[in-house]
C-alpha cells in the first residue's frame, strides 16, 4: 500500500514541473500576449499547488490563501487583457 | 411587486447568501465550551449586511422567471458538457503529442437567437471548453459569435450541426 | 474502504497531472498564440478540477472524520474553487484571445513559419 504522503509530494512535484515548462513561454515569448497566456497558466497551476502544499504539511490555512489567490489571479488577467487592448485601465 | 419592495427582497436575498457563505467559509459557529460564538457571528452580520446593502442590484436584477425548472434543466446540461470536455482533453492531448500535429486553424463566424446575457455566458463558456473551439469575441445585440477552431471537423459541429446551440436555447426556452 | 478511496483519490490525481503535462507541452509545442490557448484553456481546466476533486473525496473520507468544524467545512472551499475554476478559466482565456484578435494579432494558417 503506497503512502498517500508520497503521492502528495509527487504530484506537487510533476505540478513545479509544468510550472518551469511554462516558464520557459514566459520568458521567451514572442510578444506580450504569450506570456501574459503563460503567466495566467501558472497562476491557476499555483492554485492546485497551495491546495496541495495544505494537506502536505497539514495547515488548513493554505486553502483560504488558494481561494484568495484565484480571485487574485483572474482579476489580474482580466485587468491585463484590458490593458493591452485599451492602452488604458479606465475608460470614461 | 412595486419598486421598493422589490429592492427591499433584494437586500434580504442578498444578504442571506453573504451571511450563508460567512458561515460556511469561516466555521467559527460555536466555541469549544457549546456556547454561540458571538464575535465571529456578529462580525459576520454586520460586514453581510453592509455588503448587501452597497450591491444587492449585481445579485438579484429582478427579471427571472421559472427559476426553478431553468435551474433543474442546467444541471443536466451541465452533466453533457462534462463530458464534452474529458472528450475535449483527449482531442487537445491527441493532437499535441501526435509527431505530425494535425491541425489546421481557422476562424469561423456564426449567430444565434439567444440574447440574454446568462445563456450567452454559458454558450461561450462551453464552446471554450469543448474540443476544438474557443471564442474569440460575442456580440450581444445581435447574438454573433466569432470563433477560432483548431481544425475543420470541429468548425463544422458549431456551424453546420448546432448541437451545443440548440441544448443552450432549450435550458433557456429561446427557441426562435 | 479507506483503502479504496486513497487508490481512487490517485488516480485522479494522476489523470489531472497527465492532463495538465499535456497542456503545457502544448503551450511549448503548438505553433502560434491561438493554438496555444486551445492547450491551455481545455487541459488545465479539468486537470485542475480533477485534482482538486481528488482532494475532495480525501479530505471528506480520510482526513476529516473527528476533526473540528472549521476543518470539517474545508470541502466547502474546495467545492467553491472548482466552481470558480470552471468559470474563471474559459473567461480569461477569451479574455486574452480578445484583447489580441482586437490588436490585430494574425493566427497561424498551415504552412506558415512558426511564431
Amino acid at each position: 500500500m503506497m503512502d498517500i504522503d508520497t503521492v502528495f509530494l509527487a504530484v506537487g512535484l510533476l505540478i513545479v514541473v509544468t510550472i518551469f515548462l511554462a516558464l520557459y513561454r514566459a520568458t521567451v515569448g514572442p510578444e506580450v500576449f504569450n506570456r501574459v497566456a503563460a503567466i495566467n497558466v501558472i497562476g491557476t497551476k499555483t492554485i492546485v499547488l497551495l491546495v496541495l502544499i495544505g494537506y502536505i504539511f497539514e495547515r488548513p490555512l493554505f486553502f483560504d490563501i488558494s481561494l484568495l489567490y484565484a480571485l487574485l489571479n483572474f482579476i489580474g488577467t482580466l485587468a491585463f487583457a484590458k490593458y493591452l487592448e485599451r492602452g488604458e485601465i479606465w475608460s470614461s | 411587486m412595486s419598486d421598493n419592495s422589490g429592492k427591499v427582497f433584494g437586500i434580504a436575498v442578498t444578504f442571506c447568501a453573504m451571511f450563508l457563505f460567512w458561515l460556511l467559509l469561516s466555521g467559527y459557529i460555536i466555541t469549544p465550551e457549546g456556547k454561540l460564538d458571538v464575535i465571529h457571528v456578529g462580525a459576520g452580520i454586520i460586514c453581510s449586511a453592509i455588503v448587501a446593502l452597497i450591491s444587492h442590484d449585481l445579485l438579484v436584477t429582478g427579471k427571472e422567471e421559472k427559476i426553478l425548472s431553468k435551474s433543474f434543466r442546467f444541471f443536466i446540461y451541465l452533466g453533457w458538457e462534462l463530458w464534452q470536455i474529458i472528450l475535449a482533453n483527449f482531442d487537445v492531448t491527441y493532437r499535441v503529442l501526435h509527431p505530425k500535429m494535425p491541425i489546421d486553424p481557422l476562424i469561423i463566424e456564426f449567430e444565434t437567437p439567444l440574447r440574454s446575457d446568462f445563456a450567452l455566458v454559458t454558450l461561450a463558456n462551453s464552446i471554450t471548453l469543448t474540443p476544438g473551439t474557443i471564442t474569440i469575441n460575442v456580440d450581444p445585440a445581435k447574438g454573433k459569435f466569432l470563433v477560432h477552431a483548431i481544425a475543420q471537423a470541429p468548425a463544422d459541429a458549431l456551424t453546420v450541426d448546432k448541437t451545443m446551440q440548440n441544448k443552450v436555447a432549450k435550458v433557456f426556452m429561446e427557441e426562435g | 474502504m479507506v483503502e479504496l478511496i486513497v487508490v481512487i483519490v490517485t488516480i485522479l490525481l494522476a489523470a489531472g497531472v497527465f492532463f495538465m503535462l499535456s497542456g503545457a507541452i502544448g503551450l511549448l509545442r503548438l505553433p502560434d498564440f491561438y493554438t496555444r490557448l486551445h492547450a491551455t484553456g481545455k487541459c488545465d481546466t479539468l486537470g485542475e478540477v480533477l485534482i482538486i476533486f481528488g482532494l475532495l473525496l480525501y479530505h471528506i473520507f480520510v482526513y476529516s472524520p473527528g476533526a473540528e468544524l472549521s476543518v470539517q467545512l474545508v470541502p466547502v472551499k474546495l467545492l467553491f474553487l472548482i466552481c470558480f475554476i470552471f468559470l474563471a478559466n474559459p473567461t480569461a482565456t477569451h479574455a486574452i484571445m480578445k484583447a489580441a484578435y482586437n490588436t490585430g494579432l494574425k493566427p497561424w494558417k498551415k504552412g506558415d513559419p512558426r511564431m
